[in-house]
């Protein structure tokens, strides 16, 4: 999360997910794409223990999203979390990418790096993961913060 | 395994043989052989049910009940033909008694609908067990609300059993049903339906029982349980999906208003008054979903071939297997080890996730459930948030639990 508000500040949303696709293009077989996923969601302290609460819920049928959004020097800054490892960490990647982005790019934002990284499945309605319905929140947050 | 090839299922089945019957185990997952373990939620189908299918289109169909001419008369007769080899397989009294669904869930709806509205009045009682699957929470609630009864909720057990003095004491003097279980989809426990109906036909209450995980896995006689109503899904005895059964006592369906409306479960209609049709037709209006029937024939005539009795043994052994191997994997906890079990191992690892578990074991090519499996107050009174389920059939083999314990074994060390 630091490391993303100071290396990627200044990368559009698009420049992030290529980058996140060369990342994974060096993986040779899933294996090794879970393992570095399970790191991210193992690694990372998302989000701030107050917003672990009712409100910032997302009920997935498999698995459990929080997310809280909030302005930051005219960027929306996104924190997340889950209480499953992969989710959480497939959350990591979708707060690099669309966290410290204008809150219009957030709303805007067609995000096509899940399915080149091989991930789309996660993304799944059937998955009932929390994380689509979390893609979905994130892009209604850019819409409302950018009316602000 | 030295442990374990004393408890490797005997020679009960010819399981290599009969896993030719079904196409679709011989397909791939994520580039890997499948090993199918999620028939709880819905099983493969035989050759021969899907064959049946596409017979019927292609040679028998016309609507049921309506013409004259020979075709719709042969579609009857074997639509028919069915409705008594059902009756033949849970041994009820009249095929009359025998209405076809969409499935367990239409079943239960049926009665809660037609029952409840003609049966339930305010501050009477429906009970049910801590162990029911939300179809068979939900119509209750939905009817009680409506008419201002209450839901009872018989308390289970560590293990997942019903405690039955509980139960006794929870069938009191305003309980105008009971509708319970035969078989847990998240636990694998074996209610003892006998005992129950016993205790609540003592004081007059009649009984419904949830057949939808029971009837895949052994032999079920409606008249031995003396169950007024017992309800099973087509797709999980082998059959086709949209099809299922509802048994109920000629007394109580005769008693009952229709659920539907519309054609076939009519006798005379003017714009003033109509008289609805006898049994079974009451409750089944609307062209039914003949092939689906035809369908559910081949896949009775399929379990009965087999023969239910060594399709329990073998499943009995191949659980015992897995329960034995499945221990070897440090940190593991079953849920659900009730003394009486059937064909499912439901179990947690300590500090890991369902749902982690569940999406490394795809990658795998091994097809589980993972979550709350539609009890989720089942989940809350374990204070988990799902388990993982392996549930078998008789085409599941060694081999497949072997896969499943070692795929259990490499994500646990990945995520750990």
């Amino acid at each position: 999360m630091l490391r993303a508000e100071t290396n990627y500040k200044k990368l559009s949303i698009n420049d992030i997910q290529n980058e996140i696709i060369e990342e994974f293009s060096l993986f040779g077989d899933w294996m090794e794409k879970y393992e570095y996923i399970i790191d991210l969601g193992k690694s990372l302290p998302l989000i701030d223990e107050q917003y672990k609460d009712e409100e910032h819920l997302i009920r997935g049928c498999q698995s459990q999203v929080w997310l809280h959004a909030e302005m930051d020097n005219g960027q929306v800054a996104f924190t997340a979390d889950s209480d499953a490892v992969i989710t959480k960490g497939i959350i990591a990647l979708l707060v690099r990418v669309l966290s410290h982005q204008k809150p219009e790019a957030v709303a805007g934002a067609d995000l096509y790096f899940i399915d080149r990284i091989g991930l789309k499945e996660h993304l799944s309605p059937t998955r009932s993961n929390g994380l689509l319905s979390m893609v979905k929140q994130m892009k209604l947050y850019g819409l409302a913060l950018q009316a602000k | 395994m030295d442990v374990t090839t004393n408890i490797k299922p005997g020679n009960a089945l010819d399981v290599a043989r009969i896993r030719q019957d079904f196409p679709l185990l011989s397909r791939k997952m994520n580039g890997k052989p499948i090993v199918f373990l999620d028939s709880a939620a819905s099983s493969q189908k035989p050759e021969k049910v899907i064959d049946a299918i596409s017979e019927y289109y292609r040679a028998q169909h016309a609507n049921v009940h309506r013409g004259v001419y020979q075709l719709s008369q042969d579609a009857t007769t074997a639509f028919e033909a069915v409705r008594e080899k059902v009756r033949d397989f849970i041994n009820a009294p009249a095929s009359e008694e025998v209405i076809f669904v969409r499935g367990v869930t239409e079943g239960i709806n049926l009665v809660a609908s037609s029952f409840g509205r003609k049966f339930l009045r305010e501050g009477d009682e429906v009970l049910i067990t801590a162990m029911e699957h939300h179809s068979n929470i939900v119509p209750w609630q939905m009817i009680c609300e409506e008419k201002g009864a209450s839901l009872k909720v018989a308390p289970i057990n560590e293990a997942g059993e019903l405690i039955m003095e509980e139960f006794e004491r929870l069938l009191s003097d305003r309980t105008r049903l009971v509708a319970a279980t035969h078989v847990s989809n998240t636990l694998g426990t074996i209610n003892p339906i006998r005992e129950m109906v016993q205790m609540a036909h003592a004081k007059g209450i009649p009984v419904l029982v949830d057949g939808a995980q029971a009837a895949p896995h052994m032999k079920v006689d409606v008249q031995e349980l003396d169950a007024d109503f017992y309800t099973f899904s087509g797709h999980k005895v082998f059959g086709p999906t949209g099809i299922g059964v509802l048994y109920g006592r000629a007394k109580w369906l005769n008693a009952m208003p229709p659920y539907h409306g519309g054609g076939e479960m009519i006798k005379t209609v003017t714009f003033e008054k109509t008289t609805y049709a006898g049994l079974p037709h009451k409750f089944e209006a609307g062209t039914p979903d003949i092939a689906g029937v035809i369908g559910l024939g081949a896949a009775i005539d399929y379990v009965l071939e087999i023969g239910q009795d060594a399709i329990t043994q073998y499943e009995n052994q191949l659980l015992a297997y897995a329960t034995e191997r499945l221990k070897e994997v440090e940190g593991i906890r079953f849920i659900g080890t009730a003394r009486n079990k059937a064909s499912v191992a439901s179990f947690l690892v300590e500090g890991i996730h369902p749902y982690d578990l569940g999406a490394i074991l795809d990658k795998m090519g091994i097809a589980v459930r993972t979550g709350h499996h539609c009890t989720q107050p089942l989940m809350d009174w374990y204070g988990i948030p799902g388990t993982v389920r392996a549930s078998l059939a008789f085409y599941n083999t060694t081999e497949d639990i072997d896969r499943l314990v070692e795929g259990v074994k490499k994500a646990v060390a990945m995520l750990r």
